[in-house]
């Protein structure tokens, strides 16, 4: 593992650190700015499953990460939006700890653009910890040690005499609180590096401590994008094309202009809409306007099913070992697929934009504030600098929210109509206009030696796109890497004593948009993989925990993923025995750098798949919040069952379909595992990605629980016992 | 045309001039209680769960009409940070949130379920409590259900010892 010492390639600059103080009564404003930028850095395609994104700031730009309130409270503007995998609660804790002060008194908000404290790419990837982890804590760690010396000057005793609790520095019979420091001063001196201090002196960090957005998520208070308002502001609603490959010629608005509560019809080049005084009189007027669609497909999902298959497309090598495996006596080979999976989460895409003359502002929950702005800016012909992104919470992100181009739309209504325009979509829309989870199919070929081990083994996929054509990617990175990064997430071969093995991607291009969906990759790809590698297990005779864990090999991820399979196996006393019609199945991925294994115990009753019991051993490295680890795993679980027992998007004559809950399936609370245990290890001594790598190993675990139960190997995403005739 | 009701004890009227508007958005977006959330309209996920008359109702697919002279409840109504409802004391307890957007939802349908069944079986949640959570939030919901009739039970003892 390289990462470690590539994580921090500069860190803070006495230089870049400025001040700027006495902003009326709110005190001091920390800036810093954090320099990375070797972030395409790695052995590209090799090191895809281990990849742990950097965080990558706006280096042109200084940034505000703290504000001493003058109630002696810390704010810290978080340039990662908060979308569910608690990561405001984990900088709450590396930043309270490293400036002494409570969780009481420190607040995580969104930074807006207008405080440029900005990742320029995306929240996702399962990093936002693990890539704030020193950045944050050294950012911290200075504005501490500057309180300390300019705290020292104001009581004129030396720094060395002073300690630091709950941000107020005492000493010699006198104290001041950091709000008492920072008032008045308008030059500090700033400290040539940050002093960290050690890992047995945090108070907070490794602790499970309670998620801060806690009480605002149960009494109900107004944190979404759906709940942003403006003063004056009217609803907006856009005409969408129900058919795959549609796109916008002309429209017929002459019924929709009278209709009750409209203010303005706004017809552009690619697209219709209409502004009314509610939301319902907007989406009613919607629904009174003709379009004119062009090229509309009539495609179904069989043809979608059979463009999606390995041999079409173009081929990459994406991982090799030894030679191929030619058809030969004694290969075995399985072929899997999984379907077009929705987003799904709850909170439909929304934003409220208010055009002025010369500026814009927006607020949006998104996972790509940068790129929402960019988008907004080109649109209107202004400077970046006039169109201020206000985040708010994500109700779910998922990597739904990675591309946010109604902010445009938003936008130029308001232009229009020269009020603040609040527009999002139907769940309909939601469903139709989602960027799915691509479809995959997937061959799989082993070949068993004499002592019933792997001498050959093989992983062929085609996906749709992931990460290519997305907008968050630069574009040159696909014909650069020749494979799409995310699709194969997952996709590798982790048992690397095997003397000869290869995984190939195929890409095929969809007509219709697919994208990132939490994990990437890696659900499918490990439900095909695993899912094999129980079946070789199975043929060689051995026993699934010995096969896998005598064919990883020794190095730093490979010994990690070993112990969490045995983490997981001791925990869930893992048997191939069935006991009171009960089988468990296991399966282990490594992700982001993250190894996971999980135990499933399930049993099959009227023809339905039942997951009584979840086992999760995770190494994410140095767990700064257990608690929240432990809520993603479990998340991740449910995710999961939901994705692999239930979900599936079909396309019928063109149309994508089902476009509501229920007719499109998802777990419910009755489908969640009764138990589900979570075992942490921790195998680096820095943070790791936590958020996705959960989702892997899931559908395998289910499908070989299965397998031992049943006798059939499940090959389909989602799960189905075959119908008994 | 105008329709009165109370809304977290509160008597009010609105203007309307469709009474089969959603109840959802007269509580959102005119009443300006943004707590109840919107996210399918077809009563199909459960985030727009609230209470008419103690009875959890998916107010998204709820004529505005059918609440005259009816107590509604939502979550800004149920409890607050110095005095919580025991449902959402158990869903602090338990850390139950991830992202958030369907919490309210399923607060409001487990405390419904609670003045009905105050102990709840498994079988009753998984019966009762069938909103949509894509944060995969069950299992810690299920902890704090169970947990929040224990509190319940136990201000209600509370209460009648005082009594």
């Amino acid at each position: 593992m390289k990462d470690e010492k590539q994580q921090n390639p500069k860190g803070v600059s006495r230089r870049k650190f400025l001040i700027r103080g006495g902003l009326g009564t709110v005190g001091v404003l920390a800036i810093g700015t954090y320099i990375f930028r070797n972030n395409i850095r790695r052995e590209l395609l090799g090191m895809v499953n281990t990849l742990e994104l950097p965080y990558t700031d706006n280096t042109d730009k200084p940034m505000v990460w703290f504000e001493v309130t003058s109630d002696n409270n810390i704010l810290l503007y978080s340039p990662k939006v908060e979308m569910g995998q608690g990561t405001f609660t984990g900088l709450a804790q590396m930043a309270a700890d490293e400036l002494s002060i409570s969780m009481d008194q420190i607040q995580v908000v969104h930074a807006a653009t207008s405080t440029g404290n900005l990742d320029s790419f995306a929240t996702g990837g399962s990093t936002s910890v693990s890539s704030l982890w020193l950045p944050l804590r050294e950012l911290a760690a200075m504005l501490r040690q500057m309180l300390l010396t300019e705290a020292a000057s104001k009581m004129k005793l030396d720094s060395t005499q002073l300690s630091i609790a709950d941000g107020v520095i005492s000493g010699n019979g006198k104290s001041l609180t950091y709000a008492q420091t920072v008032e008045g001063v308008d030059t500090w001196e700033v400290p040539d590096k940050p002093i960290l201090k050690s890992l047995k002196d945090y108070k907070y960090i490794g602790k499970p401590i309670a998620r801060v957005d806690l009480k605002e998520k149960v009494f109900g208070d107004p944190i979404f994008g759906m709940d942003a308002q403006m003063p004056d502001m009217l609803y907006g609603a856009v005409v969408r094309p129900t058919k795959i490959g549609a796109t916008f010629v002309s429209a017929d608005t002459t019924a929709a202009e009278t209709m009750p509560g409209v203010v303005k019809i706004i017809s552009e080049n690619d697209f219709v809409g209409v502004v009314a005084r509610s939301m319902i009189e907007a989406e009613n007027a919607k629904e009174a306007i003709e379009v004119t669609w062009k090229s509309p497909t009539e495609i179904n999902t069989a043809a979608i099913v059979e463009m999606m298959t390995v041999g079409n497309g173009k081929s990459t090598v994406i991982q090799k070992n030894g030679t191929a495996l030619e058809d030969e006596e004694g290969v075995s080979s399985m072929e899997f697929r999984s379907p077009i999976g929705a987003h799904a989460q709850i909170e439909p895409n929304g934003v409220v934009a208010s055009v002025e003359q010369d500026s814009a502002t927006i607020k949006i929950s998104t996972q790509v504030i940068g790129l929402t702005r960019k988008e907004v800016a080109e649109r209107l012909g202004f400077d970046e600098e006039r169109v201020n992104v206000i985040p708010t919470y994500l109700g779910g992100g998922f990597g739904r929210r990675l591309h946010t181009p109604h902010a445009v739309q938003a936008a130029v209504m308001s232009k229009a109509v020269g009020k603040p325009v609040k527009y999002f979509f139907t769940r309909k829309e939601e469903f139709q206009h989602d960027m799915f989870r691509p479809p995959t199919h997937h061959v799989l070929k082993g070949k068993l030696n004499g002592d019933g081990l792997l001498e050959g083994l093989e992983h062929h996929f085609v996906s749709g796109d992931v990460a290519n054509d997305s907008a968050v990617v630069p574009a040159l990175l696909p014909p650069i890497l020749g494979a799409d990064i995310g699709a194969i997430r997952g996709g590798f071969i982790q048992y690397t004593k095997v003397p000869n093995y290869r995984s190939v991607y195929w890409h095929v291009d969809l007509p219709f948009a697919t994208s990132w969906w939490r994990s990437l990759g890696l659900l499918a790809n490990t439900f095909a993989i695993e899912s094999f590698i129980d079946e070789m297990a199975i043929k060689a005779g051995k026993n699934a925990v010995d096969f896998r864990l005598q064919q990883i090999g020794d190095e730093a991820i490979g010994i990690r993923l070993k112990n969490v399979i045995k983490a997981a196996a001791q925990s869930a006393n893992y048997t191939e025995k069935i006991t009171n019609g009960r089988a468990m199945g296991l399966a282990a991925s490594i992700d982001a750098g993250t190894p996971c294994a999980q135990v499933v115990e399930v049993s099959v009753v009227n023809n339905e798949i039942i997951v009584h019991k979840v086992t999760v051993a995770l190494d994410p490295g140095l767990a700064v919040n257990p608690d929240q680890i432990k809520a993603q795993c479990e998340g991740c679980v449910i995710m999961g069952i939901s994705a692999v027992l239930y979900e599936q998007m079909f396309v019928e004559n063109g149309e994508l379909t089902p476009t509501i809950y229920g007719p499109y399936q998802m777990a419910l609370m009755k489908n969640a595992p009764k138990q589900i245990d979570v075992v942490l290890l921790q195998g680096k001594d820095t943070p790791g990605a936590v958020g996705e790598p959960p989702l892997g190993p899931i559908g395998a675990a289910i499908g070989n629980a299965v397998r031992r139960l049943t006798g059939n190997r499940i090959t389909e995403l989602p799960l189905k016992i075959p119908k008994i005739v | 045309m105008e329709i009165s009701f109370i809304v977290n004890g509160t008597s009010k009227t609105v203007d309307l001039a469709d009474e089969n508007t959603p109840l959802l958005w007269v509580i959102r977006d005119i009443l300006d209680l943004k707590g109840t959330k919107f996210g399918c309209g077809k009563a199909a996920c459960g985030a727009c769960t609230l209470h008419v008359d103690g009875e959890a109702v998916r107010s998204c697919s709820y004529a505005v009409k059918f609440a005259q002279g009816k107590k509604i409840a939502t979550i800004e109504g149920l409890g607050n940070r110095d005095n919580p409802h025991p449902v959402q004391q158990a869903w602090v307890d338990e850390v139950v949130p991830q992202c958030g957007y369907c919490q309210p939802g399923f607060i409001m349908a487990t405390a419904a379920l609670l003045n009905k069944v105050p102990n709840p079986t498994d079988e009753d949640i998984d019966k009762n409590i069938i909103n949509v959570c894509r944060c995969g939030t069950y299992y810690r919901m299920r902890k704090a259900i169970h947990k929040a009739a224990e509190l319940q039970a136990a201000t209600k003892m509370n209460t009648s010892e005082k009594v």
